[in-house]
């Protein structure tokens, strides 16, 4: 047995499945149905307790820890689990799956995760949608075993971004593309160079604008975008110029503040593998993967920007783009993995965009909506 | 929104059936209020009289007749609507559809087909155009071939290579479709399917593959999402109607689902559909391999269970988009604040499980299949697999406790029944786990996922846990509340605890309650809310699970909830009629100002739907579940009258918790139900009542038969095989029955009754207050008696009847309201014979046929019962039957050709699956209509005759001679032909099967030479492998229309004789004053 505690004092128990060590961390919930593997190594998740609130975890196992030749990993989204724990309802000491190596416990004893089952999670997500994202803490003997903490005061990005450059999928006459690693996903590493793209992979406070490159891609990450103002000024710096930006989530905001606007935390984030957003002055629909505590806010974008995306349920920013220049991005997560894949045309949107030099039409086109 | 629709027509499904159930009703009714709410005009055609959809205020017009192309034409001819909608009456609304548009008749008449366009539908229902169509985005299919002769299809077969499947394009559900493993079965399969469609499918199959579907939504903006995806539990080569059904997906990782639902979305937007369609897929088990099985452009059952399982109303929805909206145009119903355009994330775990009634019939091939053999299916909803799968082994109500602990099975070899799938294989797995089966061994067997087994065993572990207890007090609390959270009812526990030594279930249940209660392992209450808790929702539809800890509802005790608990799984005697029942009281409650509460589990309804009522429990209407939603309710009462067997069956029980039950007490209907206090009642007040005993051995059931006189009617308590009931109508016969079917002891004894032969059957129903009769309506049978009242064609007002006949039933009715001191709805059947009147049976809840008689009477008998049972005053409507210039005909609707080997005779025991209610001016015009309606047509030339004993002739005379002088082809075989001939009626003579001598009768029905059988059989005993069957059995096999009723046959005959086609008016409902 271990108990969860939050900062409101409410207490939830449930039975240890994973490593057994006190964390602290925010709790946040994610309505996700599948995902397990790839959201547990989703480096935006650092410094998170995850609640999935879909109930029965663990069926398919977990698939093999492995990476291809060029270092991006098979099935994962990363090179570990980011979050500090994982909550769930309903765990599958059983699994079944022809590409499962190990199961969800085993994993997670190995990378020293703790995991909790057995707790009501509708009830605690509940919570959490009323009272907002908490800090909380795992504990297995002592209330006292661990201070609460608030991750989001940290600088997480830098706990997760790569310490060195990498390049990936190089080749003669292919375009380049600096990817500012803030946390980066796999799964955008792999749509980038799938599109015949040479990617070079920097740390998150890292001067790209020294380099050599025809395209600027920004990633995922976790925390505060606060945090990172050298990479603000790294991309402020690169707007300047006309070659094409895009932006994924932490992205989105980053290059978002470059651009001027600024930035909210939400009550409980977005964490789900179904938001609606729609693309702006069209009827164009799309059901989006989210991971995101932190929105841009629409009404303080600068002058030359407009929000691209909207989120057809609380109205949030899902996107922007800079009115003149092929600069974009989007607050969803177009790579997927996990989550639906609908939105994945945003990587050609982007490879398109370094061969023309500008959006296309159909992006900057003021459409009526009927 | 498209404001040039002002009126839209709408089609029905019709009569239920296999593989066109409750679940259109559902459909329609939430297109009909989804258009209504536009202020467009609604017009629907459905001869489905038992509907909620043909109620007053769903749609604004109702027209009562067959959903064909000839009748669709002339109510088009007649409304000219602007618009018409064809994706929400199942295939049979879709196959009109696209007849009228080959016709010309929707372009004739300028009436625009809203939602998915025709071509779309015909791209996905013509196999070979579907697949050339997905073949143009690189979509895989199932390699198969479209041939139109049986050589074609032994070539295609071989090319294949065996397994191969056969189905029969353009049919419901799996009609007509098979496996087959070599040319012998395919000659026998291929000969069926062209029977029934003119292009059959010969196909590769692929069993033992994952079965997976999609819902999937598109707007006329291409904006599109996936609501659902389901898996099935069984493998590929069950039909998914058959199939035990889990949403969502539980075995596929993240890329798998985001694959099929990719390509799900690729394939509805390259089709075009606007609206709603299924995608269904094989899986491979070993790799991302798949293949795309079918897509069905409307709404289905599928669709239904996925608006179930969600919270997300597809139908509704889907109306809206065929409207001309965009997704991102409408709310969530669920949460009101938020887009309709999302996909729902859920947060429990859904199992639908089907529901059969093989038993039913005689001689039914049992296998389970790639056709539709269920009659009904149930939901269940849970936190964990093993909560969800034993909830839902209870609710098909089967005599079944769950997934353990249940009569042992006697099964002779195991490995064989698993491998064979029949309606019982889940019981079978459970039995395996006794025998030792390891998963493995099982799954080689079963092909079934070993997720799924890994559960099951969880399950069978848990419960050897609890036995090694013998005490309830002993047992642990981390194993009660382990057992608890795996979905074991208290019952299960205390089977595991006092093994069979179980006595008495009912109190062994209450002590392991008691005790639960005590250490506080109570169940909670979850909201079902589309979005997994991310927004609050503004509906109450909710499930009790173990796994939580929190309620979602807080609970006002006001004390004015009233809870009226619905009829479960649809199954042969009980169906939408009494959904309909159920959604009139909810109606009631709410129009009356208090909160109406429904209990139920039929994904297939318009009860379950969450708009329909303030809280829906979508839950168990088991005693345990019951007393846990009263106690967390607290309701001011329960309504048990309006949901037919299954609520009555609780009366007591609950009476006995102080539960108040509303209306007649429990005590009055122990008094109606039990056989011996109801009879001492009828001779107390003077009622007549045939003769009956109830018997514990052969000797004393011969001297009772001497007494009485055969024919009598015999119905064991315990049942070994077979129907429950037969009669017999000599010694012989009732000696091989009684040893056949039943195992006379003093422990199981049968109840033995007089049958009275050729007495007219009559039905009283009625809603009494206090004891006095407030509403009655008498309706008579057409079918002699013997014919179970289900299955029989019913006339209401009674036609036929002497007023004094009349006069008799009403004063025996009034008695017996008083004797039981009736407060609600009540049915009463009756034997007439001369002006002697005997009692039958008498349910003190509303009967099957309380919707047919208040929409044809226009009274609603059940808002009259509920007002009563609410305690209000109710004055007694001014309308007498006399008044009516019309006659309505309800007749019943057969399922035999789903059900491979049955004998479809009509007999004591129920076998419909569903009925139509027609009006008309006279019987004749009300007849045709309702049986065109359950798909007789009017036979062309041919008719064979074979009429049964020598009184049976006599009574088809009259008819035979219609038919001569209509001048109809009469063939004949041997007794009937002489007799014809002795009558001057020319007939040719025709062969029984095991005759010698050309033609044969079944060689010419096989040559399509034969429009319509008539064939009596001779009495109502067990119908044998015998040449009267084989004769049955090829008519509904070769789709001709096949009449087994002297008196039906008669009425039907003397109906078309009469009248044609095009006498028929198209008169709606309202024009019937």
């Amino acid at each position: 047995m271990a108990t969860l505690i939050l900062d409101d004092g409410s207490e939830f128990q449930g039975y240890s499945f994973g490593y057994e060590k006190p964390v602290a961390g925010e709790v946040v919930f994610n309505t996700a149905m599948t995902g397990y593997p790839e959201s547990l190594t989703d480096p935006s998740y650092a410094g998170q307790i995850i609640v999935l609130t879909y109930p029965l975890v663990g069926n398919y196992g977990v698939p093999d820890r492995s990476f291809r030749g060029d270092g991006v990993a098979t099935f994962m989204e990363s090179e570990k689990i980011h979050c500090e724990a994982i909550i769930i309802s309903d765990y599958s000491h059983e699994f079944n799956h022809w590409n499962a190596v190990e199961s969800l416990g085993e994993w997670l004893k190995s990378e020293q995760i703790p995991g909790l089952y057995g707790i009501d999670t509708r009830s605690l997500t509940k919570l959490l949608r009323e009272k907002g994202s908490m800090k909380g803490k795992i504990v297995f003997n002592d209330p006292q075993e661990i201070e609460f903490r608030d991750p989001n005061a940290e600088n997480q990005v830098a706990n997760v971004s790569c310490k060195e450059v990498t390049t990936y999928g190089e080749g003669e006459g292919k375009k380049r593309v600096v990817l500012v690693d803030c946390g980066v996903k796999h799964n955008i590493i792999r749509c980038l160079v799938d599109r015949n793209l040479t990617v070079i992979r920097v740390p998150w406070d890292y001067d790209f604008n020294q380099l050599e490159w025809d395209g600027l891609f920004i990633s995922n990450g976790p925390g505060d975008p606060d945090t990172c103002d050298v990479a603000v000024r790294n991309i402020r710096k690169a707007l300047e110029g006309n070659k094409p930006v895009c932006g994924i989530c932490m992205g989105n905001q980053l290059l978002g503040k470059a651009g001027g606007a600024s930035i909210f935390k939400l009550k409980y984030g977005h964490r789900s593998h179904n938001q609606p957003v729609r693309m702006v002055g069209t009827n164009k629909c799309f059901i989006t993967s989210q991971n995101h505590g932190y929105a841009v806010d629409n009404d303080s974008l600068g002058e030359n920007w407009t929000p691209l995306f909207v989120n057809m349920n609380d109205g949030t920013n899902e996107g922007i783009r800079h009115k003149t220049k092929p600069f974009f991005s989007s607050q969803f997560h177009p790579e997927a993995s996990s989550g639906p894949t609908d939105t994945e045309f945003m990587f050609d949107l982007f490879a398109e965009t370094l061969e023309t030099g500008k959006l296309p039409e159909y992006i900057t086109r003021e459409e009526t909506t009927n | 929104m498209d404001s040039s629709i002002k009126k839209v027509l709408i089609l029905g499904s019709g009569a239920l059936k296999i593989g066109e159930a409750g679940e259109f009703d559902y459909s329609g009714s939430q297109a009909l209020k989804a258009i209504k709410e536009e202020g467009i005009e609604t017009v629907l055609i459905n001869p489905n009289i038992a509907t909620v959809q043909t109620s007053e205020g769903v749609a604004d017009t109702v027209y009562f007749l067959p959903v064909t192309t000839y009748f669709v034409e002339k109510v088009i001819e007649k409304e000219r609507p602007d618009g018409i909608l064809l994706a929400f009456g199942g295939q049979t609304a879709l196959n009109c559809g696209v007849s009228l548009y080959r016709n010309g008749i929707l372009e004739k008449y300028n009436v625009r087909v809203l939602g998915t366009p025709v071509q779309a539908i015909i791209d996905t229902e013509d196999r070979e155009l579907f697949v050339r169509k997905l073949d143009e985005i690189n979509v895989k299919t199932i390699k198969s071939e479209a041939v139109e002769n049986i050589e074609d299809a032994r070539r295609a077969a071989a090319e294949l290579g065996y397994p191969v499947i056969i189905r029969a394009a353009y049919a419901l559900g799996g009609l007509g479709s098979g496996f087959c493993d070599n040319e012998e079965e395919l000659n026998v399969l291929a000969e069926k399917a062209f029977s029934f469609s003119p292009q059959v499918l010969v196909e590769k199959s692929l069993k033992g593959w994952k079965e997976i579907e999609y819902e999937v939504v598109r707007d006329r903006f291409d904006n599109c999402i996936t609501v659902c995806n389901m898996e099935n539990f069984d493998p590929l080569g069950i039909h998914t109607g058959e199939s035990i059904v889990v949403a969502p997906s539980q075995t596929l990782t993240n890329t798998e689902y985001h694959k099929l639902r990719e390509l799900a979305i690729k394939i509805i937007r390259h089709i075009g559909i606007v609206g709603e369609c299924n995608v269904q897929y094989a899986f491979d088990t070993e790799s991302e391999d798949y293949r795309v099985i079918e897509v069905n452009a409307r709404l289905s059952r599928s669709s239904a269970l996925a608006s179930k399982a969600t919270g997300y109303p597809l139908a509704f929805v889907a109306a809206k988009l065929g409207l001309g909206y965009g997704l991102f145009d409408l709310k969530n119903s669920v949460t009101k604040t938020t887009s309709a355009f999302f996909e729902p994330a859920l947060d429990y775990i859904v199992c639908k499980i089907p529901r059969w009634d093989l038993g039913k019939f005689h001689g039914v091939d049992r296998e389970l299949g790639s056709s539709m053999k269920s009659v009904g299916e149930v939901m269940a909803i849970g936190r964990t697999f093993e909560e969800a799968i034993q909830k839902g082994l209870r609710m098909i109500g089967q005599g079944m406790h769950g997934f353990v602990e249940n009569k042992e099975l006697v099964i002779s070899d195991i490995d064989k029944a698993l491998r064979e799938p029949t309606d019982r294989r889940v019981f079978v797995i459970s039995k395996a786990f006794r025998a030792g089966y390891t998963i493995d061994q099982i799954h080689d067997l079963t092909k079934i996922d070993k997720w799924f087994l890994h559960k099951l065993y969880d399950i069978y572990q848990t419960a050897n846990k609890l036995e090694a207890h013998n005490n309830v007090q002993d047992i642990p609390d981390e194993l009660f509340r382990m057992a608890k959270v795996q979905g074991f009812s208290d019952y299960q526990i205390a089977k595991a605890l006092f093994k069979e030594n179980i006595t008495d279930g009912e109190t062994a249940s209450l002590q392991v309650r008691q005790e639960r209660k005590a250490r506080g392992i109570k169940p909670v209450v979850k909201q079902i809310d589309t979005l997994a808790a991310e927004y609050p929702a503004q509906t109450n539809y909710l499930y009790l699970t173990y796994s939580g800890t929190a309620n979602d509802v807080n609970y006002l005790g006001d004390k004015r909830s009233i809870v009226v608990l619905g009829s479960g799984a649809y199954r042969i005697g009980s169906s939408v009629e009494f959904d309909w029942c159920g959604v009139q009281a909810l109606n009631t409650i709410r129009k009356e100002g208090y909160r109406s509460v429904m209990i139920n589990y039929n994904p297939e309804t318009v009860s379950t739907d969450y708009d329909m009522c303030d809280r829906l429990y979508f839950d168990e209407l088991t005693f345990e579940r019951v007393m846990d939603i009263l106690e967390l309710e607290n309701p001011h009462g329960v309504i048990v009258s309006t949901g037919g067997q299954i609520p009555n069956n609780l009366a007591i029980r609950l009476d006995e918790q102080k539960v108040n039950i509303l209306g007649t007490t429990a005590q009055s209907i122990d008094n109606a139900e039990d056989r011996h206090k109801f009879s001492a009642m009828l001779d107390r007040i003077g009622v007549d009542q045939p003769r009956w005993k109830e018997l514990s051995s052969l000797n004393d059931i011969n001297d009772f038969v001497e007494e009485v006189g055969f024919p009598v009617l015999v119905r064991p308590s315990y049942v070994l095989s077979g129907a429950a009931m037969n009669v017999c109508s000599n010694k012989d016969e009732l000696e091989r029955f009684l040893k056949l079917a039943a195992n006379v002891s003093k422990k199981h004894p049968v109840v033995v009754s007089q049958f009275i032969e050729y007495a007219k059957e009559v039905e009283m129903d009625a809603v009494a207050a206090n004891g006095e009769i407030v509403m009655y309506a008498i309706s008579e049978h057409i079918e002699y008696a013997g014919v179970h009242s289900g299955d029989a064609t019913i006339q209401f007002p009674a036609q036929k009847l002497y007023y004094e006949t009349m006069r008799r039933i009403k004063r025996i009715s009034k008695k017996i309201a008083k004797e039981l001191n009736i407060s609600g709805p009540f049915n009463i059947q009756f034997l007439a014979k001369g002006n002697e009147i005997k009692v039958i049976e008498c349910n003190l809840r509303a009967s099957r046929s309380f919707p047919f008689v208040s929409k044809v009477l226009k009274i609603n008998f059940i808002e009259l019962a509920t007002q009563v049972m609410l305690g209000l005053p109710v004055e007694k409507p001014n309308k007498n039957v006399f008044d009516l210039d019309y006659v309505g005909i309800k007749a019943s609707q057969f399922s035999f050709n789903r059900l491979q080997k049955a004998d479809p005779v009509l007999g004591v025991d129920m076998a419909s699956t569903g009925e139509v209610g027609c009006l008309g001016d006279d019987t004749s015009e009300a007849i045709l209509t309702s049986m065109l309606s359950v798909g007789y047509r009017i036979p062309e030339k041919n008719i064979l005759l074979s009429t049964g004993t020598p009184k049976q002739k006599v009574d088809m005379l009259d008819a035979a001679k219609m038919l001569y002088k209509k001048g109809y082809n009469l063939f004949a075989t041997g007794g009937t032909h002489r007799f014809l001939q002795e009558n001057g009626i020319e007939s040719t003579l025709v062969y029984w099967p095991s005759e010698e001598g050309e033609p044969q009768a079944l060689e010419m029905m096989r040559e399509k030479k034969i429009d319509m059988v008539v064939n009596i059989p001779r009495d109502l005993s067990a119908g044998e492998l015998d040449n009267g069957y084989k004769i049955r059995r090829a008519a509904i096999d070769l789709n001709i229309p096949l009449l087994t009723n002297a008196r039906l046959a008669d009425a039907f005959i003397q109906a078309f004789y009469t009248l044609g086609m095009e006498d028929i008016q198209i008169k709606s409902w309202k024009e019937y004053k």
